[in-house]
């Protein structure tokens, strides 16, 4: 159905050319779904785009065909292909609010590609846009058709993508990272959905993403790009089990997946042995009936509701729980940077939850309790080079100048394994990897005895992200740091944390040592986000 | 989606209350700057030919030998009766000199603007659709160049190059010439006024005296106009729903007008508010460049003879004028805007 | 939309090779720096380098149109325009630089505390910014001049006065915007203290956005004094002044003496467009981002 042969697309920008796609050839097959698989800059969304002919401008394909059904893709005329979009090819992106017009009512959005592509008149559109609601599983259709994106959730927005994308029936889809952002629950409920409704109507569809398990969760078949090229082409349990390409070896590898350890994130040629922290049995921090209500639009909301836990010396304490459950509230007060409203913490045996907000930045317990954030570019301040970042802790609590303050600056960044030349450069001057590392060597740079890390690599390529969680867990072993690693991301908890903490609500859920809770869960809802997880095939499953 | 209702109820009613204290603000220091004034003020409000009797007089009834505070109940009281003083230069009340002449300032002011309208709105969209091309950067320059000319010299400018040089504008005297007679008056406007009785002579009269006027001012509001137009037009044109519009086939029109620029809309209209305050402004040097008789040009000639009951009340007139348009102007925001009333973006 | 990674060399870049950068790739700039160059230096020694004195008149030279002897010929009194002309820079751009620092001061300092700490402090903040803003800025400077009295000083503050809520309610912007940013958070844990976090984080990182405001802002106070003095408010006759030469011109260009105040009105022209283009080279020059 889609053939793409020697395929290259290229952008002219202000510094040069710009060759995003390099000659990639794959064929789709009907009914067949297709994972594209690679990291940023792998030139994967730009395919699709390519395909569509959406490319921005300054965007083209250079060298190569890509046929649909006889139709040369990238000779037709704009109105042939405008006539395809939405009637024969579609597609769905992420971040689906953004992707809806915000002040049109999504009603009328499906409307409009109903009667562009003349499959409905002025009279029967809102009928049959109701029944593409219907189709996505909509509940209360009728009434969501009036709603403006803003009212609905992130989830329903996702939906009503959908819904647009498959008005017209179309013969082909094109998914490009349509779970980024979402929670492992709302991921499988769309992946779900957008597999039944595949395989109700025998459509083909491409699913473009970075997470090589969700990909072989929910594909026929797997294309590796790196560099916008193909390096591997195969069915998920061949790619999983008998990689044949060293990149492809490297993402498998990278991906975390049960039964695996830390180390065999990294490719094999970089693992030395995983050292042993040591937990021991004095309690460092202890949370007692913390409680966090604040005055919302609509009345008081409680955001945490009274949970307690403890973290022991030298112990990895995972926080795990969906977007809006209390987790990074309970992050902000532990690390006394809001107020709660009622509760205790003690940290070794002093209770903090006592001291303001406002003026624990003077407190001598500043140094004690640091943390790594989620988004590392945000995190830095984009006129302070990395020294002056990493310096920043030293100068403000430790009072170092001069030669002392440059050598512990220089100890820091080897400490994390960033490269000295990179220490006069700003954020937007490194990499991804490169800014958290320097993330961490800033909050590592007191050597507190507690680092909150809230979603430290949720940003970042698979292949780094392998990287940095190694990277905490020699910094552990060195510095004997407990950590409460936040996360949405269950394996990565599994390989890092000793114990586990599931919040949802406000409240705690669950919580016990990582291997009894992951292996036997006792509340349902820890049962089902360790069903949403994608589970890849595991090496003992090859056939 | 009947709750939709009173969210935005809600919103509106909040923006109509904001304006109270606003209103109160700009009352307040109107009466300070009545007051600013050095040495004794009934001496300025009384006017330089006063004799002492005329003078106290004026003190009684401005209360001046009252304490500041009861003047300023004073002072509100005779607003509410619409009492603005007395203009000396005029002897009318300053409230007839102004309502007098406002039409005069608002024929001008709005047919400037629906004149900037109409060429910066198209030239944005225009430039926004084909960046790089050389309407964008015809518009870039024009946007640069706009903002950088001073009102009252391009207007002296454009009378010497069509009046003195070319002969094809008539000579700057004010609204219309003297070889016609006013239109009878129903609403102010000449224009309107004109074809209602209907007197196409004189019509074309007036229209004659308003090009030169109406283009000065229309050059000055065109640029932050064009300006923000382009900018709306391109950060609508690389949202995300776009991309979503684009793929799912919709047309070039439908996305242009449809989708892109409706929601440019919004903010453009949120300019027009604040273009419209620097138009007020640009009024009074435009009026006096071409003898126009409106309220600029009123305030100007009494500040020349220091009436200053007229430069205060064409002060206060002109902001509650201002702040009335802007409530106007984010009232039609709320009912374009369904958002508004919900989660502030 | 789509993301191209580029791959970014870094070479570490001291302040004159990043403001030799930004002048190279943009010959806009460059232009508009030279023409700001001149402007300064016109300011700076131009009264002191001009062929004649700006007031002396001269009953025998009246009116006389544009010359090898006088370039921009003379006035209705005799008096050389060009060395007005050149003068007046001085004067105006003055008012223009005194307005606009006072009122950048006092709007980044409300607008900070605004932005950063909220509740009813903003409020009322806003409330008074409201109200300023009400008046229509030309028409509140007319009020401000006619009350308080018709001198320079009073131009100045007068200009001041309206411009504090452009600055104000951008810093306020700008600061709200970066308030709960992961850096600043991060800037509270390494142990700043909140003034500390407004004062080196959140400022700082506020300030390429403003410095397109500062200079339009430059440009503006030039035409709000000029326009000011036009209609008989601030500098008085016989100075030299953009504002009054174009009033006084104006008098005459209908019987055909265009000298006098098309020279005037044409530098007027030019000091605001170098200060709009130079905007957005500031901009270049102080965001670390636009270094390669």
């Amino acid at each position: 159905m889609l053939s793409v042969k020697d395929l290259a697309v290229s952008f002219k920008t202000r510094l040069g050319d710009v060759n995003a796609v390099r000659g990639i050839s794959f064929d789709l097959a009907k009914g067949e779904i297709l994972g594209i698989v690679g990291e940023s800059g792998s030139g994967k969304s730009v395919t699709s785009y390519a395909l569509m002919r959406i490319l921005d401008a300054g965007g083209s394909i250079t060298a190569g065909h890509a046929t649909y059904s006889g139709l040369d893709l990238r000779r037709a005329a704009e109105r042939d292909m405008r006539d395809i979009r939405g009637r024969e090819i579609s597609m769905i992106f992420q971040n689906p609010r953004a992707a809806l017009n915000p002040i049109r009512k999504v009603g009328y959005q499906i409307e409009d590609v109903l009667r562009q592509h003349a499959r409905a008149t002025r009279y029967d559109a809102q009928t049959k846009a109701i029944e593409a609601l219907k189709a996505v599983r909509i509940n209360e259709p009728e009434a969501r058709y009036n709603a403006y994106p803003f009212e609905l959730s992130g989830g329903m927005c996702q939906r009503i993508v959908c819904a647009i994308a498959l008005a017209c029936d179309p013969r082909l889809l094109i998914a490009d990272e349509p779970t980024t952002g979402l929670d492992i629950t709302s991921q499988k409920a769309v992946m779900d959905l957008v597999r039944d409704l595949i395989r109700q109507r025998n459509m083909s569809s491409i699913l473009i993403t970075h997470d090589l398990a969700l990909a072989a969760q929910y594909c026929n078949r797997i294309v590796v790009m790196k560099g916008g090229l193909i390096v591997e082409q195969g069915d998920p349990v061949q790619i999983f089990t008998r990689p044949e390409h060293s990149y492809t070896r490297k993402l498998v590898d990278a991906t975390p997946r049960k039964g695996e350890s830390i180390r065999s994130l990294l490719p094999p040629e970089n693992r030395q042995a995983a050292p042993n922290h040591v937990i021991h049995d004095t309690v460092l921090l202890d949370v007692r009936n913390l409680v966090k209500t604040y005055q919302g639009k609509s009345g008081p909301v409680q955001a945490v509701k009274n949970i307690s836990f403890q973290v022991r010396k030298g112990q990895s304490v995972g926080l795990v729980g969906e977007s809006g459950c209390g987790k990074s509230t309970t992050s902000e007060i532990l690390v006394r940077l809001m107020d709660a409203t009622s509760g205790e913490i003690l940290f070794d045996g002093q209770d903090i939850a006592q001291i303001p907000s406002q003026g624990f930045a003077k407190n001598r317990l500043r140094s004690e309790i640091q943390m790594v954030f989620q988004d590392a570019t945000d995190s830095l301040n984009p006129r302070y080079t990395s020294r002056h970042t990493i310096a920043e802790p030293l100068k403000q609590l430790d009072k170092l100048r001069g030669q002392e303050l440059a050598a512990r600056v220089e100890e820091l960044a080897s400490l994390v394994g960033l490269p000295f030349s990179l220490l006069d450069r700003f954020p937007h001057q490194l990499s991804g990897g490169q800014k958290a590392r320097v993330s961490i060597a800033r909050a590592v740079a007191l050597e507190p005895r507690f680092l909150i890390l809230d979603e430290p690599t949720a940003a970042l390529d698979v292949s780094i992200q392998a990287v940095v969680l190694n990277l905490l867990v020699d910094l552990r072993a060195k510095l004997g740091i407990s950590y409460l690693f936040v996360s949405h991301d269950l394996h990565v908890v599994r390989l890092l944390c000793d114990h586990v903490i599931v919040m949802k609500d406000g409240q705690i859920v669950e919580q016990g040592p990582v291997s009894t809770v992951m292996n036997t869960p006792k509340a349902d809802y820890t049962k089902s986000l360790l069903a949403a997880a994608p589970q890849p095939p595991t090496r003992r499953q090859s056939v | 989606m009947a709750a939709l209702k009173y969210p935005r109820l809600r919103a509106v009613s909040l923006r109509v209350a904001q304006s109270v204290p606003v209103v109160i603000g700009v009352v307040i220091i109107s009466f300070i700057l009545t007051r600013a004034l050095p040495g004794d003020p009934a001496v300025y409000f009384a006017g330089a030919a006063a004799d002492e009797a005329s003078i106290q007089e004026i003190r009684v009834s401005l209360g001046l030998d009252k304490p500041l505070i009861q003047q300023f109940f004073i002072y509100v009281g005779d607003l509410l009766h619409g009492d603005l003083g007395q203009s000396i230069s005029s002897g009318q009340p300053v409230v007839k000199d102004l309502a007098n002449r406002l039409p005069a300032s608002l024929e001008l002011t709005l047919t400037a603007l629906i004149l900037s309208c109409g060429i910066a709105i198209p030239l944005g969209v225009l430039a926004a659709t084909r960046p790089g091309s050389w309407i964008d950067h015809m518009c870039r320059v024009l946007v640069t160049a706009g903002v950088s000319l001073p009102t009252f010299f391009t207007g002296i400018i454009l009378i010497y190059m069509f009046y003195y040089l070319l002969g094809i504008a008539p000579p700057p005297i004010g609204r219309l010439d003297f070889i016609y007679l006013d239109p009878d008056r129903v609403t102010g406007f000449y224009l309107i006024d004109a074809a209602l009785m209907p007197d196409w002579d004189t019509w074309r009269g007036a229209a004659k005296q308003l090009v030169l006027p109406a283009i000065t001012l229309a050059l000055f509001t065109l640029a932050p106009i064009a300006r923000m137009t382009r900018a709306a037009m391109l950060t609508a044109l690389s949202s995300d729903f776009i991309r979503t519009a684009r793929a799912a086939g919709l047309s070039n029109r439908k996305i242009l007008y449809g989708y892109a620029f409706r929601n440019a809309l919004l903010p453009i209209i949120t300019t027009l508010g604040m273009v419209f305050s620097f138009a007020l402004g640009a009024n009074v040097l435009v009026e006096k460049v071409f003898a126009w008789p409106g309220i600029g040009s009123y305030a100007v000639e009494a500040l020349v003879v220091s009436d200053y009951a007229a430069v205060q009340g064409f002060v206060l007139a002109m902001a509650l004028l201002f702040v009335a348009l802007n409530l106007a102007i984010d009232l039609l925001y709320t009912v374009i805007d369904p958002r508004i009333g919900f989660a502030a973006k | 939309m789509t993301k191209i990674s580029k791959v970014t060399t870094a070479r570490s870049q001291g302040r004159f090779d990043h403001l030799a950068y930004v002048l190279r790739e943009n010959p806009i700039t460059m232009l508009a720096f030279v023409m700001f160059g001149l402007i300064i230096l016109s300011a700076i020694f131009g009264p002191a380098l001009v062929p004649y004195d700006p007031l002396e008149t001269n009953a025998v030279k009246v009116l006389q149109p544009p010359s090898w002897d006088h370039w921009f010929g003379t006035d209705n009194v005799g008096r050389d325009v060009f060395s007005r002309v050149i003068t007046a820079t001085r004067l105006d751009l003055s008012i223009s630089v005194a307005a606009v620092a006072l009122s950048f001061v006092v709007g980044s300092v409300l607008g900070s505390i605004a932005g950063y700490w909220g509740g009813w402090l903003d409020s009322v903040l806003n409330r008074f910014f409201d109200t300023i803003m009400a008046f229509p800025l030309f028409v509140l400077a007319m009020g401000i001049v006619a009350a308080l009295g018709n001198t320079i000083e009073n131009i100045i503050y007068a200009t001041a006065i309206i411009n504090v809520p452009f600055y104000a309610r951008l810093v306020r912007a700008e600061v709200n915007i970066r308030r709960d940013a992961g850096f600043v958070r991060a800037a509270k844990l390494v142990g700043n203290s909140n003034i500390r976090v407004l004062a080196l984080h959140i400022f700082p990182n506020a300030l390429p956005p403003m410095m397109v405001q500062v200079s339009l802002n430059l440009g503006w106070a030039i035409l709000n004094a000029a326009g000011l003095s036009f209609i008989g408010l601030g500098v008085r006759p016989p100075t030299p002044e953009w504002g009054i030469m174009v009033a006084e011109g104006a008098n005459f260009i209908v019987s055909g003496e265009w000298w006098m105040a098309v020279f005037p009105g044409l530098w007027l022209m030019i000091a605001v467009f170098t200060f709009n283009l130079l905007g957005d080279g500031l901009r270049d020059i102080v965001d670390p981002r636009k270094r390669t």
